[in-house]
C-alpha cells in the first residue's frame, strides 16, 4: 500500500504553479505557457504514477489523508480516491495539458489580429488585450479544484471544490469568449454561474441538512463521506437531502430540464474552456449522483430513480434533436453532450453494477470523444472565424486531416463498434435492459439519432465540393495541432479495443457502492442478446 | 429638604435619606478600560480642536484617534478573561462584549485610515472643508479645492465608538439608550460631512437624524413600558421578571415591540431600512465604511444582548417576529439591490440583506447562532470596509465614480484594483474559501439546528438572488470594454491601501482558516452573557 500522497501532491502542484503563472509579467507571456504546460505535464505524469499503485481489489478510499481544517464545524481536509473518482481524475490531468497546447494562440488572438489587419480593427483591439498568463493561472486554478473536487472524502471540502471552480470557468468564459461577442459572453458567463450557484445553494442547504442529522445521531456533527454513510436517516428526510443534491448536480452534468446554461457556455467558451467544462467540470454532476446521492440516501435514491431514468430518456432525444437543428456547431456539440448525458444517468439510476460500470466508463469516454469534436471545431472556428455550419462545406478537400479526426471523434460520439464510446454506451444499455427492459429498448433508439446528428454535421461541413471558394487557403492541421489531437485519437481508439484497465479500476468500485445500499444486479431472465441486437439495428 | 413632600414615595425616601448611607457603587476602572480610553481620547481631540493651529490638527487628530483606539483594542486583549457585571449592574463584561468590543475597535481604526486619506481627493481627502458653507454659494465651490478639513470628525468618530463600546456591554436599558445616543448623535453629523455632493450629504444627515431621533424614541417608549413591567431597567431584572406569572403582560410585550423596533431600525432590518441606502450613499465614503461595520456590529450586539438576557425565556414569543424580520430583511435586500445604478447604493442593500443573514443566526436563538454572528460580524467588517475603501478610489474629476456605467471596464484599466474588489464581492456573494461563505455557514448551521429551517431555505434563495447583482458588477468591470471617459484611479493612497489590503487579507484568511477566530467566537459565545 502506498503512503504517498498522490493527490494531495495533484491538488497542490496546479494550485502553487497557477500563483507563480499569474505572476508572471505579460510581455513574458511565452514564459508563462511554457510553464503551464510543463507543470500540467507533470501532473499528468503523477496521476498515471497514482493509477498504477492503485490496488483496484482494495475497498474503500486509498491514498487517503485526513486533516482537521475547520474543528468547530467538524471539518477535515480529507482526500481518498477510489475507482470512480481516479480515472476521473486522470481524464481531467489527460485533458488540461491537451487544453494547454491547443489554446497555445487562441488567447492572443486579438493581438495577433490586430498587428494583421492594422488600422481597421486596432482601437478596439489594443483596449481588449487579454492577459495570457492569467488565462493559464486560470486553467491550472481549474485543474487544481477538479481534482480537489474528485478527491475530496469531505461533503463540506467536496462543496468548497464545487463552488470554488465555478470562479476560474466564469472568468474563461466571460474574459476569454469569442471577442465580438460581449454581450453574449457576458450572459453566458453570468447564467453559468447563477444556475450553478443556486444548485450549489441547494446543495449547501442539504449539505447542513446532513452535518445537523449527524450531530443529532452521533453527539459531533461530521462532514465525513464514511461516517455519513453509516447514519440512519428516515426516508421521508432522505428524500429533501436527495432533491438537494440531486438539483446541484442535475444542473451541473446537466439533465434535461436543468440544461439550459449549457449550449450557452458551451458555445461562448473558449475552446480550451468548452472542451473542460463538458468533458470535466459537468462530469462533476454525473460523479456527484453515484458517489454522494446513491450510497448516502439510498431510499430516497430507489423512489426517485423513475424520476430520474425519466429525466434521462427525454434527455437522450430532446439534446439528439436539438443537436440535430443546430447551425452553431459549437451549441451543437453541447447539445449532443446533454443526450450524453441521459445516457450516463440512465446507467447510473439503472441501479446495476454493469450500469453504473458503464456510466462511469462513460464520463472517461464522453470527456475524450467530446473533448476531440470541441477541439475539431474549435479548429475550425479559429480557421474561418464562424461557427456557422453554412461557413463550411467541402472542406474534406483543403483539411483532409482535420476531416479525418472530426470523423473519428464523431463516429466515438455515436458509439460506433471498435470505437470507446461504444464499450461503454453498450454496458449502460445492458444494465439498464437487466431492470427497466422498456427504457433500455427505448433509449437504444436515441443512439439512430446520434447518428443523424453527427453524420450529417460532418455531411455538411466536410464531404462533397468546396462551398466557399474563399476558404481553399485555409491550413490543414499544423504539427502542434496533431500533437493536441494525437493522444486523443489513440486513446479512443485503444479503449475501444481494450476497456479491460478502466473497467477493471472502475467495477469493484461501482459494485460495491451499489451492495452496499443493497441494489444487487438482477439474475438475468431473459437473453442478454436481445438487447445487444437492438443497440445495433 | 424645606419642600413638604407630598407622595408616599417621597416619603419613604427622605426616611431613608438622611439616616441610612448612600450606596455608592464601586468602579472597577479596569475593566472599563476601552471605554474610558476611547472617551479620554475623544475629549482629548475636542481640546486639539480648540488649542491646537489647523495645520497641526490635521496630523495630530487621525493619530490620536487611530492611537486610542489601538491602545483601547490592547486593553480589550488584557481583559479577555474578565466575566463581570459591574458600576452597580449597569455595565456586563463578558465573551461577547469584549469580542464585539475588539471588533468595533479594530473597525474603527481602519476606518481612521480611510478618513485621514488626503491623497485621493484634489487636497483635503473626503471630508469638508468647512461644513457651514452654503450648497451652491461661492465659496461652496472654493471649499472643494481647499487644503482645509473639518477634523472634528476624528472626536465625533472617538465619541462614536465610545458609544458603541458602551452598547454592546450596557446591563440596563437605560445605560443602553444612553449609549445609542452617543454613538448615534456624532454619526448623524459625520454622515453631513462629504466634501463632494453637498446636498446629497447634507439630505442624509437630516434623514438619518429624523428617523434616527424617531427610532430612539421607539426604544425609549419600549424601556418605559419595561419599567413599568418589571420595575427595572436592568435586563437580568425583566428576564426574572418575565419568567414568574401574574404581571402584566401587555406591557412586557409591548415594551419588547418598541425596544426591537430601535434595535431593528439600527441594523438596518426590514421595513426600517429605508434610511440605509440614502445615508450610506450621502455620507463621506470612509464614514459609510465606519457606519457600515462598526455600528452594524454595536447593533448587533445590543440586539444579541437584549433578545438572549432580557428575553431569553421569551424566545418563543420573538422567534416568530425575528423570523418574519430576517425574511423581509433578506428579500428586500436582495431585490432592491437589483435595480441600483449607483455602486455605494448597491452596497448599502447588500447591508440590509446581510442584516437578514444575521439575523437568522438570532433566530436561532441558541449557542451555536450566537458564535455564528459573532464571527459573521468581523467577516462581514472587514469585507465591507474594504469594499467601500476601493470605491473611494476609483474616482473621476468630479469625485468618486459611484455611478456603476462607469465601472465598466475597470478591470483592463487597474486589474489589481478590480480584481481585489472582485473578490470582495465573492466574499460578500459567500463562496467558499472567502469570509463570507464560512460565515454564512455558521449562522446557517445554527439555524437549521435551531430548527428554523424555512428561515434557511429564504436565505439560501435570497443568497442566490444577491449573487446575481454582485456578479454583474465583475461583468461590469472584467467582461466589457472600458468607455473613453473612464474613471480615474488614483494611484498612490497609502493609507486607503493598507485598510483594504487588511480588509482583503482578512477575508481571505477567515475563509482558508477561520479556525482561530471561530475559536475565540466560541470561547465567547458558551461563556455566554453575563447578567
Amino acid at each position: 500500500m502506498s503512503t504517498f500522497p498522490w493527490l494531495t501532491v495533484l491538488l497542490v502542484v496546479p494550485a502553487v504553479a497557477a500563483v507563480v503563472v499569474a505572476a508572471v509579467p505579460r510581455r513574458f507571456s511565452t514564459a508563462a505557457k511554457q510553464i503551464t504546460l510543463a507543470v500540467t505535464l507533470v501532473e499528468f505524469v503523477v496521476a498515471l504514477l497514482a493509477t498504477i499503485t492503485y490496488e483496484p481489489s482494495r475497498a474503500g478510499f486509498q491514498f487517503a489523508q485526513k486533516y482537521w481544517w475547520i474543528k468547530q464545524f467538524g471539518v477535515s481536509y480529507s482526500v481518498g480516491a477510489d475507482g470512480i473518482s481516479l480515472v476521473l481524475i486522470l481524464l481531467a490531468t489527460l485533458l488540461v495539458p491537451v487544453v494547454v497546447l491547443a489554446s497555445w494562440d487562441e488567447v492572443q488572438a486579438p493581438g495577433a489580429q490586430a498587428a494583421g489587419t492594422g488600422v481597421a480593427g486596432a482601437g478596439a483591439s489594443t483596449a481588449s488585450r487579454r492577459s495570457v498568463p492569467a488565462f493559464f493561472a486560470l486553467l491550472l486554478v481549474l485543474e487544481a479544484g477538479m481534482v480537489g473536487v474528485f478527491a475530496a472524502t469531505d461533503v463540506f471540502l467536496f462543496y468548497v471544490f464545487f463552488e470554488a471552480m465555478l470562479i476560474p470557468m466564469y472568468f474563461l468564459i466571460g474574459s476569454y469568449g469569442p471577442v465580438k461577442e460581449q454581450a453574449q459572453r457576458s450572459y453566458a458567463a453570468v447564467k453559468f454561474l447563477l444556475y450553478s450557484l443556486f444548485g450549489g445553494l441547494l446543495m449547501l442547504a442539504a449539505v447542513i441538512g446532513l452535518y445537523v442529522i449527524s450531530a443529532d445521531q452521533l453527539g459531533t456533527g461530521t462532514f465525513d463521506f464514511a461516517t455519513l454513510r453509516q447514519l440512519e436517516i428516515t426516508p421521508g428526510v432522505q428524500k429533501l437531502l436527495f432533491l438537494g443534491f440531486f438539483v446541484a448536480f442535475a444542473i451541473k452534468a446537466p439533465l434535461f430540464p436543468f440544461h439550459t446554461w449549457l449550449p450557452d457556455a458551451g458555445a461562448q467558451s473558449p475552446t480550451g474552456g468548452a472542451i473542460l467544462l463538458v468533458g470535466v467540470l459537468d462530469k462533476v454532476g454525473t460523479f456527484g449522483l453515484i458517489r454522494y446521492c446513491i450510497p448516502l440516501f439510498p431510499k430516497a435514491s430507489s423512489y426517485f430513480a423513475p424520476m430520474v431514468l425519466a429525466l434521462a430518456v427525454i434527455g437522450i432525444f430532446y439534446g439528439a434533436l436539438l443537436a440535430i437543428g443546430q447551425r452553431d456547431m459549437k451549441r451543437l456539440v453541447a447539445y449532443t453532450s446533454l443526450a450524453h448525458f441521459g445516457f450516463i444517468a440512465l446507467g447510473t439510476f439503472a441501479l446495476t453494477s454493469q450500469g453504473g460500470t458503464g456510466a462511469v466508463l462513460y464520463m472517461v469516454n464522453h470527456g475524450l470523444s467530446t473533448g476531440l469534436l470541441f477541439l475539431v471545431v474549435g479548429f475550425l472556428v479559429a480557421r474561418r472565424g464562424s461557427r456557422d455550419v453554412g461557413a463550411y462545406g467541402g472542406m474534406a478537400q483543403v483539411t483532409p486531416v482535420l476531416a479525418g479526426v472530426f470523423l473519428i471523434a464523431g463516429l466515438s460520439s455515436l458509439a460506433l463498434p471498435g470505437l470507446n464510446s461504444f464499450v461503454s454506451e453498450f454496458l449502460v444499455l445492458v444494465g439498464t435492459f437487466t431492470r427497466y427492459r422498456a427504457l433500455a429498448i427505448v433509449a437504444t433508439c436515441g443512439m439512430v439519432l446520434a447518428a443523424i446528428y453527427i453524420l450529417y454535421l460532418y455531411q455538411r461541413t466536410m464531404t462533397g465540393p468546396l462551398v466557399h471558394e474563399e476558404a481553399r487557403g485555409v491550413l490543414d492541421l499544423s504539427v502542434r495541432e496533431k500533437i493536441v489531437v494525437a493522444p486523443m485519437v489513440v486513446l479512443i481508439i485503444a479503449l475501444g479495443v481494450y476497456p479491460k484497465p478502466l473497467i477493471d479500476i472502475i467495477r469493484p468500485t461501482v459494485t460495491a457502492t451499489f451492495v452496499d445500499v443493497g441494489h444487487t444486479d438482477p439474475a438475468p431472465t431473459a437473453p442478454v442478446n436481445a438487447s445487444q441486437a437492438g443497440g445495433h439495428s | 429638604m424645606s419642600a413638604a413632600p407630598t407622595t408616599a414615595l417621597a416619603r419613604q425616601l427622605l426616611a431613608a435619606g438622611p439616616q441610612g448611607p448612600i450606596d455608592v457603587p464601586t468602579i472597577q476602572y479596569a475593566a472599563l478600560s476601552p471605554v474610558l480610553i476611547v472617551f479620554a481620547v475623544a475629549l482629548a481631540g475636542v481640546l486639539v480642536e480648540a488649542f491646537a493651529p489647523a495645520r497641526a490638527r490635521r496630523g495630530i487628530q487621525p493619530l490620536l484617534a487611530a492611537g486610542g483606539f489601538v491602545a483601547a483594542f490592547v486593553a480589550v486583549v488584557l481583559l479577555h478573561a474578565r466575566r463581570q457585571v459591574l458600576a452597580a449592574g449597569a455595565v456586563a463584561i463578558d465573551g461577547p462584549t469584549l469580542f464585539l468590543e475588539g471588533a468595533i475597535l479594530l473597525f474603527a481604526a481602519l476606518a481612521v485610515l480611510l478618513v485621514a486619506e488626503r491623497r485621493l481627493d484634489s487636497s483635503g481627502g473626503a471630508i469638508v472643508a468647512s461644513a457651514a458653507i452654503t450648497p451652491g454659494s461661492p465659496g461652496a465651490t472654493a471649499q472643494r479645492t481647499s487644503v482645509g478639513v473639518q477634523t472634528e470628525a476624528y472626536p465625533l468618530m472617538a465619541f462614536s465608538v465610545a458609544g458603541m463600546l458602551l452598547f454592546v456591554s450596557s446591563n440596563t436599558l437605560l445605560i443602553m439608550f444612553v449609549a445609542l445616543e452617543i454613538l448615534s448623535l456624532p454619526l448623524y453629523l459625520l454622515a453631513g460631512l462629504a466634501r463632494r455632493r453637498r446636498l446629497l450629504s447634507q439630505e442624509a444627515a437630516m434623514k438619518y437624524f429624523l428617523l434616527g431621533a424617531f427610532s430612539s424614541a421607539f426604544f425609549i417608549y419600549g424601556v418605559a413600558f419595561l419599567y413599568g413591567y418589571a420595575g427595572s431597567v436592568n435586563l437580568g431584572r425583566i428576564a426574572d421578571a418575565a419568567g414568574t406569572v401574574g404581571a402584566n403582560d401587555t406591557y412586557l410585550y409591548l415594551g419588547m415591540a418598541l425596544l426591537g423596533v430601535g434595535l431593528f431600525f439600527k441594523i438596518g432590518a426590514a421595513p426600517f431600512h429605508s434610511w440605509t441606502p440614502d445615508v450610506y450613499q450621502g455620507s463621506p465614503t470612509p464614514i459609510t465604511a465606519f457606519m457600515a461595520a462598526g455600528t452594524k456590529v454595536a447593533a448587533f450586539g445590543a440586539l444579541l444582548r437584549v433578545f438572549y438576557v432580557a428575553f431569553g425565556g421569551l424566545r418563543w414569543d420573538w422567534r416568530p417576529t425575528v423570523w418574519a424580520v430576517a425574511i423581509l430583511t433578506m428579500v428586500v435586500g436582495a431585490v432592491l439591490a437589483l435595480t441600483q445604478r449607483d455602486i455605494k447604493r448597491m452596497l448599502a442593500y447588500s447591508a440590509i440583506a446581510h442584516a437578514g443573514f444575521l439575523l437568522t443566526g438570532v433566530a436561532a436563538a441558541n449557542s451555536d447562532g450566537l458564535r455564528g454572528s459573532l464571527f459573521y460580524l468581523v467577516a462581514y467588517g472587514f469585507t465591507t470596509i474594504a469594499a467601500f475603501g476601493l470605491v473611494t478610489m476609483v474616482r473621476t474629476a468630479d469625485g468618486e465614480a459611484s455611478d456603476l456605467s462607469q465601472w465598466q471596464g475597470l478591470g483592463r484599466r487597474a486589474p489589481v484594483l478590480a480584481g481585489i474588489f472582485a473578490f470582495l464581492l465573492l466574499a460578500l456573494a459567500g463562496i467558499p474559501l472567502t469570509s463570507g461563505f464560512t460565515g454564512k455557514f455558521a449562522v446557517f448551521q445554527a439555524a437549521v439546528a435551531g430548527n428554523a429551517i424555512p428561515l434557511v431555505v429564504v436565505a439560501l434563495v435570497t443568497s442566490a438572488i444577491a449573487a446575481f447583482f454582485y456578479v454583474r458588477v465583475i461583468v461590469l468591470m472584467f467582461f466589457q470594454e472600458p468607455t473613453m471617459e473612464g474613471p480615474i484611479v488614483v494611484t498612490r493612497p497609502t493609507l486607503t491601501y493598507a485598510a483594504v489590503g487588511v480588509g482583503a487579507i482578512m477575508t481571505l484568511l477567515l475563509g482558508v482558516v477561520p479556525q482561530p477566530l471561530l475559536d475565540l467566537a466560541g470561547t465567547a459565545a458558551t461563556s455566554g452573557f453575563v447578567r
